[in-house]
Formats: C-alpha cells, structure tokens, sequence
C-alpha cells in the first residue's frame, strides 16, 4: 500500500502534447480509474507511473519518494509496480506457475515459499488446479486471471492496469470488473485502473478521473461524478444527458420557453449571467395530467416527439411546449405514451448540474 | 534514463558503423586517393575510364544485364501466369524445379552450362552431330548469347517470385469486372490481368538486370575464355598484383550509382500507389480455364526449367560421379573418387569445404545478432535517431558484392585495423553481405512479439537484459531460425566478395571451384558444386519443417 503523488505531469510526443498539467493524488490502498476516450492520454499516464515512459515535465512520488522527473525517472523494474495489460501479456513460453512465480523468483525469494505463495494466489484466482498448463490452451478468461495472480503475488506497492477487460466477451468482462474489485477489498493495493468503459469504471473505482485531450476534467467518487458532472465533457461521456443552457435574469434563470426561480438550483450562489446545466434521462417523470406543483419541482409541458420501446425501459424524446428543445426522457416499462401525446415534464431544479462554462 | 544496457546498444551499433559505413567511405576515399603519395586525385577516374578497354567492359554489362532482364521475363512471367492463375497441370513439379534452379549456385550453372554447349565436346554438340550427321554442333557457351542464357536461367527464379505474388494478390473479381463487359479470358489476361502485375514485373525486370551486372561467377567462367569483359572481371583483373585498389574504386563507383538509383526506382515503382489490387487479399480466386493449352504452357515450363535445372542438374551429377565426364553415362564410368577427393584426400578442398561452412556460420551468427540487436533498437527507440539505423543496416542490399569487398579491401588491408589475411575479413563482409536479410527477417521476427511481454517483466523487476534473456530470446528461437537458414545458404555460396578478401589458407569452396576452372576438371568441379547443393537441400528442408513451404521463395526484397 503506497501514496502515489502525481504533481503537474505534461508528456509530449514531438509537438503534440499527450499528457496536460495532470495533478493527482491517490491515497494508500486506493482505487482510482483513469477515465476516457482513447486518445485522451490515461495509457501515456499510466505507462508514466509504471516509468516505461518518462515525464516532459512534472514529477511523480510514491511514499514521498520521487520516482519519475524530466531526467531521472526510476526503472520499470526499481518501482516495486504490478501492471496488467490490454494483451494480458501472459509468456507463452513459460506454464502458468511459471509466469505467476517469475516474479518472485527475480526477488530470489526461496523456492519451498515461492511454491506456496504461487499455489495461494492461484487459489484466489480460482486457477489453481491449472498451474500446469501452458498459456495457449486457456481461455481469454483464464488468461486474465493468470495475469492479476502474477501481478499481485509479488505484493506490488501500486497495481497498474491497462483496459484489461477490453479483450474479453461481454459477459466474461462484467464477471471480472467484480473479480477486480473482490481482488482489490481482499488485498487493498493501491490501484490505477485505465478504460474508456464507464460502468467498468464504476463497478470498481473509490473514485474515478475523466480525462479529455491530456486533462483531467473532474475527479470524483462515481456517485458524485454521475450527479454532478462539472463539465460539458464529463456530462456526456458519463452516462446520457440533457444540456440545457438558460440565462440568469434577476431572481430567474430563463430557459427555453420556461422559467426556473433561481433559488431552487443547488448551486443557486454560483448562478450569473449565461449558464448551462447537465440534466439525466431518468431525473425527469412524465405525466399524463398536470401533477400538484411544489416547492422542490418544476412542471413543464410538452409533447412526445420520439420514443423507442428498449424492454428494460422506455425512451422518449419530449418537446417542451413552443421550445427547440429536444429532452430526453427514460421512463419505466409500464409508462407508455403515444406519439405527439401532450404530457407534463416534471424537473427537479436539485438534480440539475451547473456545468463550467466552456 | 540512461540504463546499464546502453553501452552495448552504443558498441552495437559502433560494430554497424564498421561493417556498413567504413568500407563504403574508405571505397570512396580511395577512388579519389592518390595510389602513392595520399593526395587528392582525379587521376584514378582517368584511368578507370581512360582505356576503351574498360569503357567497352561497362558497356557489354549493360547490354547483357539488359538481355537478361528481358530473357527472365520471356522465363518467368508466363510461368508466374500459369502457376498463380490457370489450371495447368504439374504445377509442384514446375515450383519444385524453380526452386531447385534457385539452389543452385550460378557459377555451378555455368559449369553445367560448359559441359551442355561447349564447343565439340559439349553434351547437346554431341547429340545434334549424333542426329544430323554434321561435322560440328552449332552450340557455343563461350559467347555472349550463352552468357546472357546462362545468367537468365539462374536468376529468373526473382522474376517469377515477384509475378507470382503479385497474381496471387488480384482478385477473381477484377477479371471477372472485365468479363462481365464483354472481354474474353485471353483479352482479360492481357488487359487486366497482366496491367495489375505490371508493377511487380517492372520491378522484378529492375532486380535481375542489378543482379546480372553485379555477377562475377558465370562472367568469369564463360566471358574469360571467350575473351571478352564485362566490369566485375574487369574489377577483377584490377587485382592482380600489384593491386590497383584506388583504380577499381573509381571503376565500381558508376556501378555502386546505378545500383543504387536503380534500386530506388524498383522501390518507387512497387510502392506506387493507385494499384489497389496489390495493397490486400483481395475476394475469391478462381483458375482460368485453358483447355488443351494448358498442355503447351505445361510443356513451356518444362522447356524453361530443363534449360536451368533439370539438364543442368543431370550433367553435374553424371560428372561428379565420373571418371571422365566425356565418356558418358555408363557404369564403368562411375567412380566416387571425385567426392573422396574433394572431402578427404586433398588438403586444399578439404580445408576449403570446412572453411566454407565455419565462416558461413560465424558470418550468420554475427549477421542475425547485429541485425537484432539494431531492430531491437530501432524498434524500442532506445538511441536517438533510430531509424537511421534501419537504412544503414539495409545499405549493403544495394551494394554490389564486388563493390563491398573493395570497400572492405580498401578499409582493412591498412592500419589501424589490419584484417586482410585473416578469416575475419571474410566472415564479416559474409556477414555485412547478408545483414538485409538478417535485418529484414529479424525485424519481422521481432514485431511478431507483442511488446507487453517484455514491460510485463520489466514491471514485475526484471531489468532489460533479464527481461530480453528470459522472455524475449526464447520467443524469437523459431522465427530466428528460419532466418539463419536464410542467411547460411547464400553464405555457403558467396563468390563475389570472397574472390576479393581471399587469401592461402582461407580459401572457400566457390573460390576453390573458380581457381580450378582453368585446370579443366570439370569432374572435380562438379563434386564441389554438389556438396554446396546438397547441404543447402538438406538447410531448405529443415526450413520447409521449420518454417513453412514459401520460406525460401517468399518476396522480402522490397
């Protein structure tokens, strides 16, 4: 279990700059995903950490030890790190056990204890009755499993690991983003887990960094980053939103065609001139009729303009009454309006986020 | 970062520079360099190209790498045609003997070529006087029709390898574009077919009018006693003593230039964009049906492939095994004396049997570590300017043997590094000689490494050269394998630059044979040929195991 410090870390390749002032911190034992789109530079700064690649600018300490600085960047093999990656990277030429001990064996660990600790993290890994086995007759599942017992045996300071699941069938990949968390709660490595896929992001982080263009755009606990995105980018790539921009206008913030008191808002201090809001399918309710106005909501009219039955739930698209605005609407199986059906939109005035402006 | 390993990447790559760059820079030093005094000199460029002698000699390589290239098309592309495109019957056979006439060494052609069409003697003379009842055969080797023959038939194997894959890459679908509108099978080939190839053959034209002029072996034997020249024998007459180094230097530097602008024509023609059929596999491919034709293409493969493998192969064999080839073939005349001789009871070919083999070795080994240790390099970005390196490293594809050897004479026959003389001077220019394909077949060997499973051990606290011994040395046994084979064969055989680096005591089969050829023992001449051939047989068979069929006549040239 170490601190990672990250402290301003730009990485450039000739004239483009991968990695943008990039700051974090994570705590001992922590997980945190590097989240987005490929391009965005989270490979470049993971493979920075790992000190396979070395920081233009910046510097990265671990336990209050620098180990990476424009100059004088630590090993890949003095870092005491675990990686996995994309390709699971598992030697072909070596058995199962083999790969697992490799390892311990370059830490000349003694060879009665280093078969132990092989044969109980294979257990762990529920990989222990194929020790013997060579990589090319096991499954992309398997494989995988080879590739955390091998990185955790050795008992790494940091585990870094690189879109692990990416090459894995859907099924077998929601199973290992829990295998990964269990793994993590057993063992509690401080952990770097890059993807672009959200929900693996989610089902395994403490907390989560969304990265655009080199940048981190919000760091945050996946409850929070779904809530309360803070950025037009984040807004989108988390989950499916509504951006509806509106003007404050006195003790008002005026929309397209409606009109929210300004006090309602929970970021009501921060609200000056043009602002913008991230709003989710599923935080606005459809009604038939007119529900009883509140304190806390907003209700709007509307007409159905689209909608798409997805089994799980319904999708609508809703125009609000003389707006261009297009929202849309998740509902539940069993709320079904027809096409260009009048309806009232319900909007919770809390649940929309104030996004930075541009 | 600077870690531990750099000082071997740095002497690595220093080894690069001696091999590649110092022989090329001491050629050039030296075409301008007074013989005596040092100076700068335009004196040998006078000389080189002062004798119309020497002028005449540039030009007869030109017109017979011309002829030839035109010959080996006439060989190779219709047999290409046949092989990829239609439904001839036999088509093992005409592959096996392709690739058989591609195994044998040139200047073993040419030997075979003598006892077929010498003058009087000649087995073919022999048979057209038996049946016409004429007072002499009409065939002639020693001339320049028979030298072009003879080269076309050992180097049009470039040709039909190139046309082949090319073909092989067109889809059914172009063709059938064609016929939909109207085109018949023969319009078809010509107009589409053919057109689509046309790069690839151009190229294959370019290669093999390089390969002819950059020949020494059959002009040697054939253009000397027909007593004319062509500029390898010319460079190689510049040798006897007193060598005349500074003059040969000038002479080879219009051969080093149109190689090498040559050379990067074929690139530009190949890689020339627009001919979409070649950039991928492309659909379905299906045979043209040729009908009784398919038995005259038969017979024109057959034809081709009798003139350089298959009568060749037959009169080498009879003479080896003979007590004199001239007396036929019968039983009485069978002897294995030449072999013994050859093998055990001469000193001279004994040690040149052996040397043959350990320099072909150590020149393979030192070939495929260097060009693994600059694709490594180049590949992990490990020295500034990397890719550099990857032209050095290919530089001595577009050497002429002959050209190279004078490089090397010129750079290490004087202090500081005196290696003339020794074996050293032979393996390593084997060894710079072949470095392309070492390097080529490394690289490729290399990629197929994904590079992950060296940073998984970096990362698990191997360092670099644990991490290259322990993962990526074992993964590369297989694919290097193949490569040593690749590089071995044409080691084994090598004649151009050897003629040159040569010495008593490190005498080398190919050497051996030319020296013996104005001793007229062909039966001795032939045994030596056969040793070559056979152990490269048996090389290519491990290969085909090893490797897979097209190892050996895959195109990596380009």
């Amino acid at each position: 279990m170490s601190r990672l410090v990250l402290t301003d870390v730009n990485r450039r390749f000739g004239t483009v700059t991968a990695v943008d002032r990039f700051s974090l911190t994570l705590q001992a034992g922590e997980f945190v995903s590097l989240l987005g789109p490929s391009g965005c530079g989270k490979t470049t700064t993971l493979r920075m950490i790992a000190g396979f690649l070395e920081p233009s600018e910046g510097t990265i300490d671990m336990d209050g030890r620098r180990i990476s600085a424009p100059g004088s960047t630590l090993p890949p093999e003095k870092r005491n790190m675990s990686m996995i990656f994309q390709s699971y990277a598992i030697w072909p030429n070596m058995t199962v056990a083999e790969n697992v001990a490799f390892g311990l064996e370059v830490r000349r660990v003694p060879k009665d204890e280093m078969r132990i600790k092989v044969q109980r993290i294979l257990d762990v890994v529920q990989m222990g009755h194929l020790g013997g086995r060579y990589p090319q007759e096991l499954s992309g599942g398997q494989q995988q499993r080879v590739a955390l017992a091998r990185a955790i045996v050795v008992q790494p300071a940091v585990l870094l690991l690189d879109e692990p699941l990416s090459n894995l069938d859907a099924n077998l990949r929601e199973e290992m983003r829990y295998e990964i968390r269990r793994l993590h709660d057993e063992f509690h490595i401080t952990t770097v887990y890059v993807t672009h896929d959200q929900a693996e992001a989610m089902v395994t982080s403490d907390r989560i960094a969304v990265m655009h263009q080199g940048r981190i755009e919000q760091v945050d606990a996946p409850r929070a980053l779904y809530a309360r995105p803070r950025t037009r980018f984040v807004a989108g790539f988390i989950g499916r939103t509504n951006l509806l921009g509106g003007l404050v206008r006195g003790e008002d913030v005026v929309f397209d065609h409606f009109t929210i008191a300004r006090d309602r808002f929970a970021e009501a201090a921060a609200l000056q001139g043009q602002v913008s809001f991230s709003l989710r399918p599923q935080s606005i309710h459809l009604y038939r009729q007119s529900p009883p106005a509140s304190e806390r909501v907003c209700v709007v009219p509307g007409v159905v303009a689209q909608r798409a039955y997805l089994g799980e739930h319904w999708d609508y698209t809703v125009r609000p009454a003389g707006s261009a605005l297009a929202l849309r609407v998740t509902a539940r199986p069993h709320e079904v309006f027809e096409l260009d059906e009048k309806v009232w939109l319900e909007l919770d005035p809390r649940q929309m986020a104030l996004l930075e402006p541009e | 970062m600077r870690e531990k390993s750099f000082v071997i990447w740095l002497l690595l790559i220093a080894l690069l520079l001696l091999l590649v760059i110092n022989p090329l820079a001491r050629l050039l030093w030296a075409s301008f360099e007074h013989p005596e005094t040092g100076a700068f000199t335009l004196a040998n460029y006078a000389a080189a190209y002062g004798r119309w002698r020497h002028v005449e000699a540039l030009i007869n390589s030109l017109v017979i790498g011309l002829a030839v290239a035109a010959l080996c098309t006439v060989f190779g592309v219709p047999m290409a045609w046949a092989v990829s495109r239609t439904d001839m019957p036999g088509k093992g056979l005409v592959w096996a003997a392709v690739l058989g006439t591609f195994i044998m060494p040139n200047y073993l052609g040419a030997v075979a070529w003598i006892l077929m069409a010498g003058p009087n003697a000649g087995w073919l003379n022999r048979v057209y006087t038996a049946i016409t009842a004429a007072e002499a055969g009409p065939f002639n080797v020693y001339s320049k029709t028979g030298l072009v023959l003879v080269i076309a038939c050992y180097s049009f194997p470039y040709m039909f390898v190139f046309t082949r894959s090319a073909l092989d890459l067109i889809s059914s679908e172009m063709e059938d574009a064609a016929s939909t509108l109207g085109a018949g099978a023969l319009r078809t080939t010509l107009r589409v077919t053919l057109p689509l190839a046309l790069p690839a053959i151009l190229g294959a034209f370019i290669v093999e009018f390089l390969e002819s002029i950059a020949l020494f072996g059959a002009p040697a034997l054939i253009a000397l006693p027909a007593r004319f020249q062509v500029m390898t024998t010319t460079l190689w007459q510049m040798f006897e003593f007193p060598p005349r180094v500074q003059e040969a230097a000038a002479y080879a530097m219009p051969l080093l230039l149109i190689t090498v602008f040559l050379f990067w024509l074929q690139y530009r023609i190949i890689a020339r964009k627009g001919y979409v059929a070649l950039t991928g596999k492309g659909g379905e491919r299906r045979l043209v049906r040729l009908g009784p034709w398919r038995w005259a293409l038969l017979a024109y493969c057959l034809f081709v492939t009798s003139l350089s493998f298959f009568m060749p192969m037959l009169v080498v064999l009879q003479a080896a095994f003979a007590r004199a080839w001239g007396r036929g073939f019968s039983w009485d005349n069978v002897t294995l004396r030449n072999l013994r001789f050859v093998l055990f009871d001469q000193t001279a070919t004994r040690a040149a049997t052996m040397n043959t083999f350990v320099y072909a070795a150590a020149a393979s080994v030192i070939a495929l570590t260097l060009a693994l240790a600059i694709a490594y390099i180049v590949a992990r970005r490990l020295v500034p300017l990397g890719r550099a390196l990857t032209y050095v490293a290919m530089a001595p594809f577009v050497i002429p043997g002959i050209v190279l050897a004078i490089g090397f004479y010129a750079a290490y026959t004087t202090k500081p590094l005196v290696l003339y003389g020794t074996a050293w001077i032979l393996i390593l220019a084997f060894a710079t000689r072949f470095l392309p394909i070492a390097y080529t077949n490394s690289d490729a060997a290399l990629r197929s490494i994904n590079p992950e499973l060296e940073d998984a051990a970096r990362i698990l606290g191997a360092g670099r050269l644990l991490s290259l011994r322990r993962i990526v040395a074992p993964l590369l046994k297989r694919g290097l394998a193949g490569a040593f084979i690749l590089v071995f064969i044409p080691a084994t055989r090598e004649l151009s630059s050897a003629i040159f680096l040569y010495t008593t005591g490190t005498q080398v089969l190919s050497v051996l044979l030319f020296d013996k050829s104005d001793e007229g023992n062909f039966e001795v001449l032939s045994s030596m040929g056969l040793i070559l051939v056979v152990v490269t047989v048996a090389l290519v068979l491990v290969g085909f195991r090893m490797v897979g069929r097209d190892f050996l006549l895959r195109r990596t040239a380009t």
